[in-house]
């Protein structure tokens, strides 16, 4: 079975974030950088059917130079090889043109099965994985939090809100958003980081995809981003102030005595 | 006639999802700005009475399909289905709400159609004549406005919570239903639903604790897990968690709290190592007092504390307990 998971770079989950002057996106010369939560999991997921199935998993990226860390991560872990978009020249909001270019990757491939995170940390707009199934003509369920492969299909079970599952089966090739938390993600071993070494990354360039500048030009779309800024707050909560000793006694005054859950 | 603001119901079984609700106050809203009808669609197979529940929710129309291939909730037949009633009706704007079903199937509907979904907006606002879309980026840490251009279809949907049902305006007349007659037939159904089931019966029902000590990543490994019992234990809390909590395996499943998890609304509620992402939030926002302990001043968590701490969780709890015990 052939596998593609499509993974991410995004600032680290905790990173103190400062918007630029132009209103357009972060300071991101003094963030580190991660793969994006949920596309972990994908990741593992790819992993466990080849171990279980055997076949090749394909890890494809989209992002600057930077992301080459992210794709070592991951093949060390054990992922066969790497597919790289630079976008540099070419970074959108706009998600169709996004999935254009991976689309356009993933269709070189002719794999059995796609794997999507669920939704960046970053632009979090969780429409990738959906928008990719479409354009590539594949059915595809999301939120996956188990699969079980089948001969030429595949079961799997969807989260729905507040505890409830949905058991759907699948033709394949197929493609599936995965959810984080579906099993418990590996660490790359001193020895996979050597064999990660010989591993081929293919950089792909806006040519070998097939497009041309006008392809990633969003000028032309009805959506427009215009800025980002630190949300109005309508509520704020009261801060209690002072070291360590002082506030605990603080809180503790009041929740007795104002809020009177005692 | 036609279709100013369509909204999509969403439902399963006939029973309405109230998040629907809320969708169709973003489009009363916006109607009022805009001068604009709304309409609701439903989609299913024997809605007819679900159709007639929908006609007293403030809405000019309600339009049905009614057909075999959406009796079961799949992608397939959802934006197979819509695409050809937005095609039909030419709306200027479509909403939804932003559920986890929204998630599977709109940005398909999006692609089909060519046209980009401003997906999980908290709120839109007018600048000058633009109607602005906002929505979040960073997991709720920064605004993004986004606005249209040209003529719709416009896909918006909003996230659960955006708007309150109880603002529903229905004293108008009830809205006429019509059913609509699509072909169904070029839409292929890929996906074999097997079975919609509710998951493992929790062991813990969180939703009838009247005190609450939750913790998120903040705690950073498990053996912490220890301090936040005896700040529970202290407090005659139950223990509860965000979602990355059980997904490591530091507490069990059935302690989360949000969307996918337990709904609760206790007297006291600690967040302690919490963000406050969306999905933790509508889990636990009505809860009586909420008690945030966080060391990122800019955490959404404290959008809906009453009492916020900013610092470092394992200084302050510590004394919190001691505080407690001397009390
Ligand atoms: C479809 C879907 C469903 C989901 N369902 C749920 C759900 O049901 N429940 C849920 O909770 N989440 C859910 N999530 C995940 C959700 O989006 C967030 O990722 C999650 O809630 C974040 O958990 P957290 O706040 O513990 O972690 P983080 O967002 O990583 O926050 C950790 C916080 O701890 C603080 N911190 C770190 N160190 C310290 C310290 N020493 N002292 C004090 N503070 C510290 C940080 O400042 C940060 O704010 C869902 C997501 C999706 C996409
Ligand atoms: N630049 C990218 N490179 C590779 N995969 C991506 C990229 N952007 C989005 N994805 C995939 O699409 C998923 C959903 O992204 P989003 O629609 O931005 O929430 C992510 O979890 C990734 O698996």
């Amino acid at each position: 079975m052939k596998i593609i998971v499509c993974m991410k770079q995004v600032p680290v989950q905790d990173s103190l974030l400062k918007i630029t002057d132009d209103s357009r996106w972060v300071q991101e010369a003094e963030l580190n950088y991660e793969i994006n939560e949920s596309d972990h999991y994908a990741l593992e997921t790819a992993l466990l059917l080849k171990e279980e199935h055997g076949g090749e998993v394909v890890i494809l990226t989209m992002g600057p130079r930077r992301v080459k860390e992210a794709i070592k991560q991951g093949l060390a872990k054990g992922a066969d090889r790497a597919l790289h978009i630079n976008n540099e020249s070419f970074t959108t909001l706009d998600i169709f043109i996004n999935a254009k270019l991976l689309a356009a990757a993933i269709q070189q491939e002719e794999a059995d099965l796609v794997l999507t995170g669920l939704q960046t940390d970053d632009y979090g707009f969780g429409q990738t994985g959906v928008i990719l199934a479409e354009k590539l003509g594949l059915p595809h369920a999301s939120i996956v939090m188990e699969i079980l492969k089948q001969d030429g299909s595949i079961k799997v079970k969807r989260e729905m809100e507040s505890g409830w599952f949905q058991s759907v089966e699948l033709p394949l090739p197929a493609l599936l958003t995965i959810q984080s938390g579906i099993s418990q993600i590996r660490y790359a071993t001193i020895k996979g980081i050597m064999m990660a070494k010989k591993k081929e990354i293919k950089e792909l360039s806006l040519s070998d995809l097939g497009l041309a500048e006008g392809d990633v030009d969003d000028s032309t779309s009805s959506l427009k981003f215009h800025k980002l800024y630190v949300p109005e707050k309508t509520k704020q909560a009261e801060l209690l102030e002072g070291d360590p000793k002082d506030v605990a006694a603080q809180l503790v005054h009041k929740l007795k005595n104002e809020a009177k859950v005692f | 006639m036609s279709v100013d603001i369509l909204v999509v119901a969403e439902q399963r079984d006939g029973v309405l999802n109230r998040s629907t609700l809320e969708a169709v106050v973003a489009g009363q809203e916006l109607g009022k700005q805009l001068g604009k009808e709304v309409a609701l669609v439903a989609l299913g197979k024997g809605i007819s009475s679900l159709a007639e529940e929908l006609t007293s929710k403030g809405v000019k129309e309600v339009l049905t399909v009614d057909d075999d291939k959406l009796s079961d909730y799949t992608p397939d037949g959802y934006a197979g289905a819509l695409q050809q009633v937005i095609a039909a009706e030419n709306p200027a704007y479509v909403l939804f709400s932003h559920t986890y079903t929204v998630r599977d199937y709109a940005p398909k509907l999006a692609m089909k159609l060519e046209r980009p979904l401003v997906s999980d907006c908290v709120r839109y606002k007018m600048d000058g004549n633009a109607l602005v879309f906002v929505r979040q980026v960073f997991q709720g840490k920064i605004d993004a406005d986004f606005t249209f251009e040209g003529d719709g279809p416009h896909l918006v949907s909003f996230q659960v919570g955006a708007f309150n049902a109880d603002n529903l305006e229905t004293s108008g007349a009830a809205g006429a239903v019509r059913n609509l007659s699509l072909s169904m037939d070029n839409v292929e159904i890929r996906t074999k639903v097997l079975d919609v089931f509710e998951g493992v019966k929790q062991e813990v029902d969180l939703s009838k604790a009247d005190r609450i000590v939750s913790v998120g990543r903040g705690v950073k490994k498990s053996e912490n897990i220890e301090m936040m019992k005896d700040l529970a234990a202290a407090l005659g809390a139950e223990m509860g968690a965000s979602r990355p909590v059980c997904d490591d395996g530091w507490l069990p499943l059935d302690r989360q709290v949000g969307s996918s998890g337990q709904t609760v609304a206790p007297k006291l509620y600690f967040a302690v190592g919490i963000s406050g992402a969306i999905q933790h939030i509508v889990g636990m926002k009505n809860s009586g007092t909420i008690v945030a302990i966080n060391k990122d001043p800019h955490a959404p968590i404290f959008d809906i504390a009453d009492y916020g701490i900013v610092a470092d969780l394992f200084e302050v709890i510590p004394e919190v307990i001691s505080a407690l015990k001397e009390s």
